[in-house]
Parts: structure tokens; C-alpha cells; sequence
């Protein structure tokens, strides 16, 4: 047991040292808005002072300037409130978040938004590949183009690319939609369980289990609820791809429905 | 893991490349801290077409100290000079780099896989890179202490890649290190990551072509390949377009010549790279912090897609 006062040297999963970060507490805060430049501070030190803001300072609003597609920043957010980052960000933006809205004005890295449970996320810019993996809630709106694998093993939610998807998407997707205003790369749905996927574009092929949906109603007024919400203007039109069969022993309900089921 | 890196200039002068490829490979140390590797391309060596640059090692940085230690390399370091001057190289300068890593410069209008066979005869001996410009650096460690052991703030040049090793299919020593270069072609060299699965069918097939291996690395294979593709007179691009489909597994690789700087992802797009093109630079790399390290606003990036082979000239 380390002594008192005494600072443990953490690692991370590669053995590597990780710095040891006090909250820098940089930040101008005015009433429920603050805001800070991320130029000169670590991943760790952005997200303490991230925390800080929202957690103990009662900020509802944070501007973040030159986060320098630093990894793993806005990770763990699990409170209402809304952030901006002016820049980019690296892998890992914006993963387990509960709750806030975030605008990116730059682009994110791989594993952006990965098991999202609710809130906002709108990129205006290019996304790498796995956007939205394992994603149970919320919307992902990307403005740009995405990489492969984006909403992978998705459990929920909405993915939004206004740009084109690379391989594989939606592989293995269980729930939630997925809307490509581009093309797609192939295996689209691959070993999807269910959820629905709309593409613009051509689609260069269908993955195993993945084949097109009649179209309906609801589609429709999803697509333009969507579209108007985050004000993309008129949506384009759309082919809609589902799963073509019924997995054995397979249902729909989240571990929480079940439970109140049992 | 690892981390591979890429930087061209399109207008063709010369720019601080041994530096800038420092920092885009030492933000990236998180993805690699075994070993680290160069191949950056200067200024051609001499004016008369047959001017070469070699790089070689005759041990590594952990080969165990024993008691002739240092008479051996200095034996070995006498006899490659004496085997180049056997084969008609007329010698101009030889650099001591580290006490087992060499930079030689000579004239030589022969054959470079017999004089690379000849100097690999020696024992312990490595030819890292041979060429009119390229030379490939490579040791244990990180960027910044690669960078500052072969003072490489003053290489200065067109193009350059650069990988960090996290070392997952051999040893940890020089060999194992990347880039590689492509024996027995001159001027051309690879980073990768990734891995192989027919690599072994491969090493079988292209050693007995007359390929000679140097590592157990799965990632020397590309570089050979390539070669052996050239050799037989394909370009970069074709060369990397053919190993899509012949090279099984998961992988990007960045593969450059004199003039030429070429990427290319396997059909599952499973390992990462960010692209930035500008009017006057495109720079690559596993993770766009690194590119951020040598352009310090925002910029437009994108990550290639699946089968894609891109290739730009300097």
C-alpha cells in the first residue's frame, strides 16, 4: 500500500508510465458556460478539468479549443450538458457518454462514440473506421465520410453519415439504424441480428444475412425527422437493408426489458 | 501494434525530414517503444549515376559485450572495406555512426545483390539499405533517441517513412527493426503493420528465387516482394496492386523509392492510417496526431478505404 502523500506510478495496458495529472483548473467560467485552450495539456489533463467543470463547478456548457486529435478526450460523460470542441479528435472521442451533446468542428479518429448510451454527437468533418461501435443510444451525426466497420455490433441509436462508409458496416449490428448518404463499401450487414440500414448511394455488396426492406411510412418520416433536426436539408433518397432471417432464440428486448418480462 | 509514418514534398526540394520525421514517429511512441526506423531519402549521392550510399551494422545495441567484442568489429568493419574495394568500389568516405552501425559512400557500377552477398558474408554483417538516396537508420528505442544517437537534424531530403515497432513476430534487435529495405533493388523500402499469414509459403517461394531474408519479421516479406515484382519490371503501384492480392492477412504498408511514395490497405481495412494531402505535402500515418506534430492547424484528413494502393510522386 502506497504511503501518505506518496504518488503511485500508474500504467497503461502496454506497461507504459502513465503521467500522474492534477486538475490544471485553467479554464474562464462564466455562470453555466466555460471554456479552455487544450493546446498544452495531456489527454488526462483535458479530461480532468473536463470533469471538474461539469461535475464540482456546475458548468453546463464547455467550449474546448485545440484538442489536437489528442485519443480518449469527452470519454465518460454521464451528465446532460453540452460540449464543443473547436479541432479534432483522436481515437476513443466521445466513448461511453450518457447524456451530453457534442459538436466537433474537426473530425475523430477510430472508435468514435463506442457504446454510447445516449446524447448528441455531430461531426462536421471525416470520421475513421468503428463509428458508433457497439452503440446503445442517441444519435451520431457525421458530416464527412466514415471509416470501415462503423456501427458495428450496434445495439441501438442512430448512426448519420452524410459522406460514404468503407467495409463492412453495420456488421453485426443487433439494433438502431444506420443512414449512409454515400456509397458503401462491401459486406454491408454483415451477420447483422437486426436493425435497419438506409444508404443513398451504391452499395458495392451485401454481407451475409443483409437484404433489402420494404420500404414504409415510418421510414420516411424517420429520414426527414432526422435530416431536419440536425438541419442537413432535403434528405436524398434512400434503399433500406434489414436482416433477412430470424435468428434462433433471438429477441428484441434489452437486459433491462427482460427483467421487468421475468 | 506499431506505428508507420510517410511524408512527401511535391515540390522536390529538400526539407528537414530527419527531424520532422521524429516527431511524428515519437507521438506516436505509445504504438511502438521496442525499436525505431528510418528510410529517409537526400539529396542523390554524387553526380556520376554510379554513386552509392550504404548503411550496415555489424552487431546491435544488446549483442552481448564479450571479450573481443570490439577487435571483432573492428575486423569486420576492415574486411567489408576490403571486400567493396575487392569488387571495384572506390570507397569515399566510411562514417562511424555507433561503434557497430556504418555509412559508406562509393563509386560502384556492379551488381548490388553480389556486392550485398558479399558484405552479408561477413559474419554479423547487415546491409540496412543500399541506394543513389536512400538510407535507411534503425535501432533500439525511441524516436528521440534514434534521432539524437545518428544526428538526424541535419538530413535533410524529399521523402521519408518511418515505423515504431511493437515487437509481436520476433526478436527485438536491428533486424527485426523496420523499414526494410527491398534486397537486392536499390532505393526502395517499406514499413508495415500488421500481420501475415502466408508468410511462410511466401519466404519458401521467394528464397528460392534467390531472395535472401535477413529477420523473422513477417514484414520483410513485402519489402522482397516488391523487388521481386520490379525486377521483374512492374511499377510501385503495380507492384503494390498485385500484393493485395497475393499477400494474405491484415495490413497497411507504406513502400517508397527514389521518387515515389506508395500506401496500401488490405481488403478488410482492419489497420489504421490517416491521410493529409496538401498542394505541397502529403503526410500519412497510423494516427493523425502525428501528422499534427509537423502541421500545426487544422487540416483536412481522411482514413483510405479497403484494397485501396495510392501512390504519390516527389
Amino acid at each position: 500500500m502506497a504511503a501518505v502523500g506518496e504518488q503511485r506510478i500508474t500504467y497503461d495496458a502496454r506497461g507504459l508510465a502513465e503521467p500522474f495529472a492534477d486538475v490544471p483548473k485553467i479554464s474562464e467560467i462564466d455562470g453555466e458556460q466555460a471554456r479552455f485552450d487544450a493546446k498544452e495539456l495531456t489527454t488526462r489533463q483535458i479530461n480532468l478539468e473536463l470533469r471538474w467543470l461539469l461535475y464540482e463547478e456546475g458548468v453546463k456548457e464547455v467550449e474546448i479549443s485545440n484538442p489536437g486529435s489528442k485519443h480518449s478526450l469527452g470519454v465518460g460523460i454521464l451528465t446532460r450538458c453540452r460540449i464543443r470542441f473547436t479541432g479534432s479528435l483522436g481515437y476513443f472521442g466521445c466513448g461511453l457518454i450518457d447524456g451530453p451533446e457534442i459538436h466537433i468542428t474537426g473530425r475523430v479518429g477510430w472508435s468514435a462514440c463506442e457504446n454510447m448510451m445516449s446524447g448528441v454527437v455531430v461531426v462536421e468533418r471525416n470520421a475513421g473506421s468503428l463509428t458508433g461501435a457497439a452503440l446503445r443510444g442517441g444519435d451520431v451525426v457525421v458530416k464527412g465520410r466514415v471509416g470501415a466497420r462503423s456501427g458495428i455490433d450496434q445495439k441501438g441509436g442512430t448512426i448519420l453519415v452524410l459522406g460514404s462508409a468503407g467495409s463492412m458496416t453495420g456488421f453485426m449490428m443487433q439494433r438502431g439504424r444506420i443512414v449512409i448518404g454515400g456509397d458503401v463499401g462491401p459486406g454491408l450487414g454483415d451477420s447483422m441480428y437486426d436493425g435497419t440500414i438506409y444508404v443513398a448511394g451504391t452499395v458495392k455488396s451485401l454481407g451475409i444475412d443483409c437484404v433489402p426492406g420494404e420500404w414504409s411510412d415510418a421510414d420516411t418520416e424517420f429520414i426527414e425527422r432526422k435530416f431536419g433536426i440536425y438541419g442537413l436539408g432535403k434528405p436524398p433518397e434512400f434503399q433500406k437493408f434489414v436482416c433477412g432471417k430470424v435468428l434462433y432464440n433471438y429477441d428484441k428486448l434489452e437486459p433491462s426489458e427482460r427483467k421487468l418480462v421475468l | 501494434m506499431c506505428g508507420i509514418a510517410g511524408i512527401i514534398y511535391r515540390d522536390g526540394s529538400q526539407h528537414p525530414i530527419g527531424d520532422e520525421m521524429t516527431r511524428m514517429l515519437q507521438s506516436m511512441k505509445h504504438r511502438g517503444p521496442d525499436s525505431t526506423g528510418y528510410a529517409l531519402y537526400g539529396a542523390e549521392n554524387g553526380d556520376n549515376g554510379n554513386s552509392l550510399v550504404m548503411r550496415y551494422k555489424l552487431a546491435d545495441a544488446n549483442t552481448p559485450r564479450d571479450f573481443d567484442f570490439e577487435e571483432r568489429l573492428r575486423r569486420h568493419r576492415t574486411e567489408v572495406e576490403t571486400r567493396l574495394a575487392a569488387l571495384g568500389a572506390d570507397v569515399q568516405e566510411v562514417e562511424e555512426e555507433t561503434p557497430y552501425a556504418f555509412r559508406v559512400s562509393f563509386d560502384y557500377d556492379g551488381d548490388l545483390k553480389l556486392l550485398a552477398d558479399f558484405v552479408e558474408d561477413i559474419p554479423e554483417a547487415e546491409v540496412l539499405s543500399l541506394g543513389r538516396s536512400l538510407e535507411i537508420i534503425k535501432d533500439l528505442g525511441d524516436a528521440a533517441s534514434v534521432h539524437d544517437q545518428y544526428g538526424l537534424s541535419s538530413f535533410n531530403g524529399t521523402h521519408a517513412i518511418g515505423h515504431v515497432r511493437m515487437a509481436t513476430e520476433s526478436e527485438v534487435d536491428i533486424a527485426g527493426a523496420h523499414p526494410y529495405w527491398a534486397y537486392p533493388y536499390s532505393d526502395v523500402a517499406v514499413v508495415h503493420n500488421g500481420q501475415l499469414t502466408n508468410y511462410f509459403m511466401w519466404r519458401r517461394r521467394l528464397e528460392r528465387a534467390g531472395r535472401r531474408f535477413m529477420s523473422e519479421c513477417d514484414s520483410e516479406i513485402i519489402a522482397v516482394y516488391l523487388a521481386e515484382e520490379m525486377t521483374n519490371g512492374a511499377t510501385l503501384e503495380e507492384a503494390m496492386d498485385k500484393s493485395l492480392d497475393e499477400l494474405d492477412g491484415v495490413f497497411t504498408y507504406i513502400a517508397v523509392t527514389k521518387d515515389e511514395l506508395g500506401v496500401a490497405k488490405d481488403e478488410l481495412a482492419a489497420k489504421p492510417l490517416v491521410l493529409y494531402e496538401s498542394e505541397d505535402l502529403v503526410a500519412l500515418a497510423s494516427e493523425e496526431i502525428a501528422i499534427r506534430a509537423i502541421v500545426d492547424h487544422e487540416i483536412e484528413t481522411y482514413d483510405p478505404y479497403e484494397r485501396e494502393v495510392l501512390v504519390w510522386q516527389r
